[in-house]
């Protein structure tokens, strides 16, 4: 190949589990595109039966907060315990809540 | 699911999920399957079958297994010691099967462990060096696609039990096959050199092709399936040339001796011995 594996991009994976709703990040991997990402994903990450979908997304594309930003992020909400729904009362024929 | 939204799949239902924990969730392929031989099937051809079909998996296994430490890329070599374990399974499930229906009464170990090169009845094709990635990739390619189309024939086999191995089989080869198809193009539209790589690895699994479609008529669909993925890669499908000799007789290259020589090596030493 003319580009070098060193030049594999990474991606980020999440699995939906079985019993899971939601994909969880479980891992990241390099690929050299999409395709091989998601056939990676499942040898890697869903060898043990575990798995039912697969999303796999590279590193570069997730915008993530960083360290510095932690205090203006996060730290105003922890005094803020109203936010809480614990403040209402729900009526017990109300369900899913 | 590469056009829907990638929620759809949130949506899809999953049978008996609830119970789910890891660890749980396996099956046995053989639950609940007769092992009796029917009446109309012929036990010593049923463990001939049984014998050259684990005999290719075992040797393609071990083949495959080389690749551990060897590969281009981590990724890669879990990809083909998976394949290779899924392989390594499948040769599990035959041998037994053929202890039970050939009279000796032998168990997997004997098969894999205890018979000389002359004694396996693997395909030649499964049996040679791994080369280089694209050698095991054509081979692979041609191999799966060979085996998948065999086994999707053997799901209706009379014998219960090989029905069942062919149905499990099947599953795990179309993702060996899927996963085989996907290099070939990704090498064969590469760059000169993989292409390069791949037309030379083409030409050294030719001689081999041959005694893929002898117990079988599974030649039309498998050379139907390679030239889909041969056109895709933008490479010729391969020139079948016969050569002399046959696997499946035990007429074997000198290159499986020294494999069996590897693979039986510890057996040997300490016969009996378990861990």
């Amino acid at each position: 190949m003319s580009t070098g594996k060193q030049d594999w991009p990474l991606y980020e994976v999440f699995v939906r589990g079985k019993r899971g709703l939601n994909h969880v990040h479980v891992g990241s991997l390099h690929a050299a595109d999409d395709r091989m990402a998601l056939t990676h994903a499942r040898d890697l990450y869903t060898r043990r039966n575990e798995g039912v979908s697969i999303w796999v997304v590279r590193s570069e594309h997730i915008a993530a907060s960083t360290r510095d930003e932690k205090d203006p992020f996060f730290e105003p909400s922890a005094d803020k315990v109203y936010r809480h729904p614990t403040f209402y009362d729900i009526p017990d024929d109300v369900p899913h809540i | 699911m590469s056009d829907d939204h990638v929620y759809l799949t949130l949506a899809e239902g999953h049978e008996d999920d609830t119970r789910w924990a890891y660890g749980t969730g396996f099956e046995d392929p053989l639950h609940g399957v007769h092992t009796t031989v029917p009446d109309d099937v012929d036990a010593a051809e049923l463990a001939a079958l049984c014998v050259a079909l684990g005999d290719d998996a075992l040797v393609s296994a071990q083949r495959l297994g080389e690749w551990v430490t060897r590969a281009p890329e981590l990724e890669e070599e879990v990809a083909l010691a998976n394949i290779g374990l899924d392989l390594l399974g499948q040769a599990r499930l035959l041998y037994s099967r053929a202890g039970q229906t050939d009279g000796t009464g032998r168990d997997e170990d004997a098969y894999a462990y205890f018979r000389d090169a002359a004694g396996f009845r693997n395909v030649r094709l499964a049996e040679l060096p791994n080369g280089d990635f694209a050698f095991t990739i054509v081979r692979l390619l041609v191999l799966s696609s060979w085996r998948l189309a065999h086994f999707e024939r053997l799901a209706s086999h009379p014998d219960p039990v090989l029905s069942a191995i062919a149905a499990k089989g099947a599953k795990e080869l179309r993702y060996h096959r899927q996963y085989a198809a996907e290099w070939a193009v990704r090498l064969g539209d590469g760059t000169d050199e993989s292409h390069r790589r791949m037309r030379r690895a083409q030409e050294q699994v030719a001689p081999y092709l041959g005694e893929l479609f002898t117990a079988f008529d599974v030649r039309q669909e498998v050379v139907a399936d390679l030239k889909q993925v041969t056109d895709a890669a933008g490479l010729p499908m391969p020139v079948y040339r016969p050569l002399p000799g046959c696997g499946r007789e035990g007429e074997h290259t000198e290159h499986l001796a020294p494999l069996l020589a590897e693979l039986q090596g510890i057996a040997r030493a300490h016969p009996e011995a378990t861990w």
